[in-house]
């Protein structure tokens, strides 16, 4: 296609229009967060703190959000060293079970949430761990598992297993030379894959509506609970700040990334 | 080796094998075999229509999602690299912010006194506000927003590895730039768009936050089906026989796929 050609300016103008539809949305969150007023109406009439306010004031949002990062956080204490010795063993063995074993650790990208929700529903209300946060925890894990193991491979792919023989060969033990010449070289792949199970933690919403109850609720059962009622603006104001707080994750995960 | 991988593989044998292998026992058994769950869900009006319209719903969004993320990734691949990163990122970017945040804001957007209604009022286009949501086309409208980067992506990464040359040579050989783009590109982007279609699809039927909360409650996805049988009728081996049959569809989808393409393809993307 030529410079400016019709088909060109065609093509320009829809990927714009397409991309102001992905944007927008995710834009329109801040300034009603920031508005005075109650309903909503755009441009807002003033600006105003309030929604932040009832959102910092009111202690079932605190305490949500305490369930929220404490979930977080401890996701990302277990699943990331039990991903990266998986994609370790699975990038350095032979074994013909490892490639079904890869595959089984990628199932909860493939099995549809609602229903990997509702089994874990079933078998927590066996063991008593419905509305617990061992069972909150355990679920996000599962399911942040996946972000580290194709991180940390990808990381793996990149880097020379013969280095780690060199290691071995001079008198450290496997443990030793993976601490001391394997994990330094695929830091940021494991800095990275930690970030999202972070943030898969901190959205996953569908799991936490059926296993999640009394005290340990997080934020985003809380959030789905208010849409259902009405369209309270502190939402936005919540929406804002978890969009806030995911962005500067992914800015630390790239630039994590570029240090090599 | 295999001492390293087992506890993530633990965790994922008791928190995803085991609860999906408990949904297909309870599917069956009930004090003692039956098939019950699965003759109703087969026979039954509210199952069928369910599925019928989950499937009608994914369709049009893998659809509009292909139309729209088409020239956007076609764009990506054309212009030079600084652009191009600048429209990926801004594909990637509502990835990242949750899909409840997505689902408020096309909620903000959509409804009676929402910004797009007071907007046309406005201008004078529309008397009566448009009833945008809490429906089928809000849930359409809002699933496809959240799923196009799944989209967009695996086109791309199809795109990059076109070589150039081979539109050069098609031009070179007289082949207007329409001609190259049907003859050479297009065929040479098909499994970027199977890649892209499969995942969308699989994606969305399955999908509960944005029919649940953008549908009305008219709009009852399988996914929904699955949840007011927990949830409100108890109706455990029902949900079960539901979810059974959603996820065997999955999979036969993944499997029929991998024919022609492989799954890393599809599933390596996020």
């Amino acid at each position: 296609m030529t410079r400016s050609s019709p088909a060109r300016i065609v093509l320009y103008a829809i990927s714009a229009l397409v991309l102001v539809y992905l944007i927008l949305p995710v834009l329109i969150i801040v300034p009603i967060s920031f508005s005075s007023a109650r309903f909503l109406t755009f441009p807002p009439p003033s600006f105003s703190l309030r929604w932040y306010q009832q959102y910092f004031a009111n202690p079932a949002w605190m305490q949500a959000t305490q369930v929220t990062v404490t979930v977080a956080v401890l996701t990302v204490l277990i699943a990331t060293p039990c991903g990266v010795a998986a994609a370790y063993a699975i990038s350095q063995s032979r074994l013909r079970i490892m490639r079904v074993i890869h595959m089984a650790l990628l199932l909860p990208l493939v099995v549809p949430i609602i229903i990997t929700a509702v089994g874990i529903f079933f078998v927590y209300a066996k063991v008593g761990l419905v509305a617990t946060m061992p069972g909150l925890v355990l679920a996000n894990v599962m399911l942040g598992l996946p972000y580290v193991v194709i991180s940390v491979l990808a990381g793996l792919q990149s880097f020379d297993p013969a280095q780690e023989m060199v290691a071995r060969s001079l008198g450290m033990n496997r443990l030793r030379s993976f601490f001391a010449v394997t994990l330094p070289q695929i830091k940021s792949s494991v800095v990275a894959g930690g970030i999202f199970a972070f943030i898969s933690a901190m959205d996953e919403t569908i799991v936490a509506l059926f296993i999640s109850g009394g005290q340990y609720q997080p934020l985003t059962k809380r959030m789905f609970t208010a849409l259902r009622d009405e369209i309270d603006p502190t939402i936005a104001a919540i929406s804002t700040l978890m969009t806030a707080a995911s962005f500067m994750l992914v800015l630390l995960a790239s630039a994590r990334k570029k240090d090599g | 080796m295999l001492a390293l991988v087992s506890p993530a593989l633990l965790v994922i044998l008791a928190l995803i094998v085991l609860p999906v292998g408990w949904l297909a026992w309870q599917s069956i058994y009930h004090d003692g075999f039956t098939l019950e769950n699965y003759r109703r869900v087969f026979t039954e009006d509210i199952y069928w229509r369910s599925f019928a319209l989950t499937f009608e719903i994914s369709l049009a969004v893998t659809l509009i999602a292909l139309l729209l993320g088409y020239p956007v990734a076609y764009l990506a691949n054309a212009l030079p690299k600084g652009w191009s990163i600048l429209i990926l990122s801004l594909v990637v970017l509502p990835f990242w912010t949750s899909v409840l945040v997505r689902a408020y804001a096309w909620l903000v957007l959509l409804q009676r006194s929402g910004v797009i209604n007071q907007f046309l009022r406005h201008l004078e286009w529309i008397s009566e506000p448009l009833a945008l949501v809490h429906n089928t086309f809000g849930t359409v409208v809002a699933t496809v927003h959240i799923l196009l980067p799944f989209m967009v992506l695996p086109l791309y990464a199809t795109m990059q590895k076109i070589p150039n040359e081979l539109m050069q040579a098609g031009a070179s050989l007289g082949a207007s730039p329409s001609l190259t783009f049907v003859r050479v590109f297009l065929p040479l982007s098909l499994p970027g768009v199977l890649a892209g279609c499969t995942m969308v699809f699989v994606l969305c039927l399955g999908f509960y936050i944005t029919p649940e909360l953008l549908g009305g409650g008219r709009t009852v996805m399988v996914s929904m089906l699955v949840s007011r049988n927990v949830e409100l009728y108890n109706q455990f081996g029902a949900a079960s026989a539901v979810a059974v049959v959603l996820l065997l569809s999955v999979l036969a989808i993944f499997f029929v796929v991998s024919r022609f393409i492989s799954l890393d393809r599809v599933l390596g993307q996020k």
